[in-house]
This record gives C-alpha cells, structure tokens and sequence, in this order.
C-alpha cells in the first residue's frame, strides 16, 4: 500500500476510535478541520512510526508542523526510509 | 530501660518449641538448639557495642547471624543482595560501620574495618550470647537510582504489627516469602515466623517457580507474602495448583482486583490479605476482605496507635512502628513536623474506600496532563485473559508523551485472538478511563521485568 493510503486508512481508523466525525479528506484539508486534537496527532505519529519505520516531525529538528493534509503526507513521502 | 526489659529476637526461640526450622533450598537449620551453636564461630561477643555491616551473600546464613547479633551490636545493616558494591564507601561512613559480618572476609581484609567475622553455617558454641541493649536495626531504601537511604529501627516497632496481630492460631504456621529477608516486606515475615513459634524457608534467587513451589510443599509452608508482581508471575507459571498455603499475602506494590480475584479463584481454601507497609512508614495496616483498597474509617488513629491521615492526595503515617530517622551524614528528615512519614503513595476516595492510585514520582507527563502508569494497569488486569501489564509513556513530538501498554496474556490464551483481545481491552480502558490515559498502543510481551525488591521494573519512570 502506498504511504498515502496508509496514512489515510490511520486517520480513518483514528477518528473511529476517538468518536472524531471526518470531514471529507481532501489534500487541501487544513489539519485543524479534521476535528483532530494533539493527542489524536500524537496517537497518528506513533501508529505510523510503528507501521512505516519513520518519524519525520522528531527526526527534522527544524521541521515545521504541516498545515494541511497534503502536506503531512508529504512529511512522510520526503523522509528516506 | 534496663537490659531486662530489653526483648531481642533470642528471646522468642525458647528451646521448649520443638521442630522449628529455617531453611534455604541447600540446608535447613534447627531454630530449637540455635541458641546453644553459633554461626559467628563463636565470637558473637566481640560485636558488643559494634555497628556491625551484615554483609552476607545468602538469606540463611544473614538470618542466623541477625539471631546472634540482635541485643548484641549498637547497630546492625542490613545488606540486600542487589547493593551496588559502588555505594558501600559511603554506606559504611554514614552508618559508621566498625565491623563485618560476611562469609566472604577475604573480601573485607584490608578495607579498613577493624573487625572482619567471618560467618558460617551454625556449630555448638561453648558462650552463649547475653543480651546487653537494644540493637538498633539499618536497613537501606530499595529505589533504583542513587546511594539508598539508610532508615533507622528498632525491633520493637520493627515487631509491632506482629505483637499486635497476637500469635497465628493452630499448628505454628511455616512462613515462606518471595522477598529478601534483608528488605523490610521480608524482615518482617522472616519477624513473624521468630516472634510467632513458627519455622521459615526462604527464598532462593534464580530457582525456578515449579522448584521453589515443590520445596515450599516439602517444607509444610502454610503462610505466604510476596508483592502483586511475585504472585502474577506465580499464577503465570502454572506451579500454582500444586500448592494449597492457608494464608496469602500481598505487599510492596498496588493489590489491584483482578490480583486479588486471581488468587481467590487459585487457593480458594485460604486467607487471602493485603498488607501496606514502606521501610520508612513500617507497617499500617492489613486488608482481609478481599478487596482492593482499604476502608475509609481507617484513616485516623486505630487501635494499634497507627495514624494515618491523607494530605495532598498522599498517605501520612505516624506510627511507633515507623522508622525513626535517616542515618548519615547528609541525612533527610524522615518525618515532618509533625512526625508524619509522607508515604509517596497516592490514594483517591470512591465512596466508603480509599484506592491506591499510584506513586507521586511514577507519574508520567501525557500533553501535560499527569497520569498514573498504575491505575491505567489496573484497568488492563481486569480482562480475564491478561494477567500483567505495564503502562509507560513513549515519547511524541506531538504531546511530549503518548501511553503505550505492555500486555503479558495469561497461559494458553491464543495469539491468533489477540487482536480480539487487543480490541477488548481498550474498550475497556476507553470506557473506565479519561482519552488521554487510554493507551494508544498495546504490545504483547511473554514476560515483564521485576525488581529485585519484587516490584514491576519502570525503567523509564
């Protein structure tokens, strides 16, 4: 599965556990209308460090937070993994 | 007080009692003729006035020398087996050690303590040990990092819960425990089998539980302590239907339910109890009915002349069984001013009952919120397939912390239906517990790590 999907199945299944109600996950999507908090974010980061070897937002000490879906997928997609 | 009214431990082993013993897994020593042999080879006087370093390798042998010591030597100090030898410089300044006990004197030779005695097993002594004072008993504080603090006690209050507890009714009860004997959970059951005319194995470190459970039978153990980690891992082994003691009980760490079910369902015919007790506090109280936490009408001063009171959500003793100070140079004071140990240990009140929610130094930092790695494992225990845990904090770029669980699922239960079971426990934590204190992931592990002193390792806690 492409590092996107992946992403995306782990925000889904994320929002499930949490009772968070998804608005349509379009990359332009700003991250703070996805109605996830900063430990959903947390729990997101971890699970996809466990699945996919990488942390980029620990591994880049000047890295920036991303704004908007497509830019936290490209987060991942940029780190060599 | 005169030397009269001075009880030592010598005086509970009256040679009338017949058929006492202490043992280990190699030998096993009369307590009935102890008094007329010597395992100082004799020279148990020299100690008189001495602050003497026990620093014996094995539990028996620290047992029979504590027998001899005790009413002899100004102090005593307890070595716990796992002492960092590092630490012993400053140990041996703060206690201001002037003799050794070992059965290793080569070690001790030319160390600069004056006296060196060696001990071995007992052998017919033509003196017999007069009791001259009150010894004063050190023993060291068992957290992990750091010199341990030497905590100062006397075998009166060190003795008190058992005198007050009155002698065990029927046959002499043979005590065994998982503890070290030269850490306070297992002084006061090596205690309770001298002061109670009863016998005593010890524990033997590195034997496995089926062997320890079938030398525990063949010794005729009837009464049992060791912390909610040592009997888990008991339940786990399997060893646990060979055995049939009539007393259990539970101390040093959090007896949660699901521990104390367990132990019900495993040894249905005996008594089960949980006793609170720290090196610095002594002993508080003992719990029998079963469940976890204890009434809240203990608070206040009961009948044993404990005190307890709650003070920023921790428990405060005040007690005669409480240590009465730290030892050394540098020491802390160990009470406040008004002569409360503040325990560390945190409780919360539920209705008629205070629980144990965990310890103030074992919090973990979750987005700045304060969580108890215990009371989030207490919520796991209760699936019936799980049968220890352990909650930590991972690190997150997020929130600074995310909690992780490690999971250890009890014999035979299936890997393949550990997802299912994955999925049941975090339900179960979502619906007792706050979001933030919900483990984000739960990892399966075939074993956790206990301390030497029996407490669940938190290496990063």
């Amino acid at each position: 599965m492409p590092v996107k999907s992946k992403i995306i199945a782990a925000i889904r299944q994320i929002a499930e556990e949490q009772k968070v109600k998804l608005p349509p996950l379009d990359d332009g999507l700003s991250l703070h209308e996805t109605g996830f908090d900063s430990l959903a974010f947390a729990i997101l980061v971890a699970r996809l460090e466990d699945d996919l070897g990488i942390d980029p937002f620990t591994i880049a000490e000047d890295a920036a937070f991303p704004q908007t879906i497509d830019e936290f997928i490209r987060a991942y997609e940029n780190v060599p993994a | 007080m005169s030397p009269r009214e001075i009880v030592t431990l010598r005086d509970y082993l009256s040679p009338e009692l017949t058929g006492r013993t202490i043992s280990d897994a190699r030998h096993c020593v009369s307590l009935t003729d102890v008094l007329s042999r010597s395992c100082l080879g004799g020279r148990g006087a020299e100690l008189s006035g001495r602050a003497v370093l026990l620093a014996v390798s094995g539990q028996l042998l620290s047992a029979l020398a504590m027998i001899e010591i005790d009413g002899v030597a100004r102090r005593m100090l307890l070595c716990p087996p796992d002492l960092n030898p590092a630490h012993l410089d400053s140990l041996i300044a703060d206690a201001a050690i002037d003799a050794v006990v070992t059965d290793q004197p080569e070690f001790w030779a030319g160390r600069g303590i004056s006296l060196v005695i060696a001990a071995a097993l007992p052998v017919a002594s033509a003196t017999t040990a007069r009791t001259e004072r009150a010894t004063e008993w050190l023993m060291l504080t068992s957290g992990t990092s750091g010199i341990p603090k030497i905590v100062g006690h006397t075998l009166e209050g060190l003795s008190g819960a058992i005198v007050a507890d009155g002698p065990a009714r029927g046959t002499p009860p043979v005590w065994a425990t998982f503890y070290d004997i030269r850490r306070y959970g297992g002084l006061q059951i090596f205690l309770r089998a001298i002061i109670g005319g009863g016998s005593m194995a010890l524990s033997e470190p590195g034997e496995a539980l089926a062997d320890s459970v079938a030398r525990l039978n063949a010794r005729g153990v009837t009464h049992i302590s060791g912390t909610p980690s040592h009997w888990r891992k008991l339940l786990m082994s399997g060893s646990a239907a060979a055995f049939s003691p009539r007393y259990v009980r539970l101390s040093g760490e959090i007896a949660d339910q699901a521990v104390l079910d367990a132990l019900r369902l495993a040894f249905p015919e005996a008594s089960i109890g949980h006793a609170y007790a720290s090196t610095e506090a002594g002993v508080g109280f003992a719990v029998n009915d079963g469940k976890e936490g204890f009434p809240a009408d203990l608070i206040g001063i009961n009948r044993d002349g404990v005190e307890m009171k709650v003070e920023d959500g921790s428990l405060r003793i005040r007690s005669r069984r409480a240590a009465h100070a730290y030892v050394g140079a540098n020491a802390a004071l160990l009470t406040d001013s008004g002569g409360f140990v503040d325990t560390g240990d945190m409780v919360g009140l539920c209705g008629d009952r205070y629980y144990f929610v965990g310890r103030r130094g074992g919090i973990i930092n979750i987005g700045g919120l304060k969580v108890h790695p215990e009371e989030i494992e207490a919520v796991i225990n209760r699936h019936p397939q799980v049968r220890m845990s352990r909650a930590r904090s991972r690190k997150s770029p997020i929130t600074g912390g995310i909690v992780v669980a490690d999971v250890v699922l009890a014999a035979g239960c299936d890997v393949r239906s550990s997802d299912g079971v994955r999925g049941e426990i975090l339900a179960q934590c979502r619906a007792s517990l706050a979001a933030h204190k919900v483990p984000v992931m739960i990892r399966f592990v075939d074993q956790l790590d206990v301390t030497a002193a029996g407490k669940l390792a938190r290496h990063d806690a």
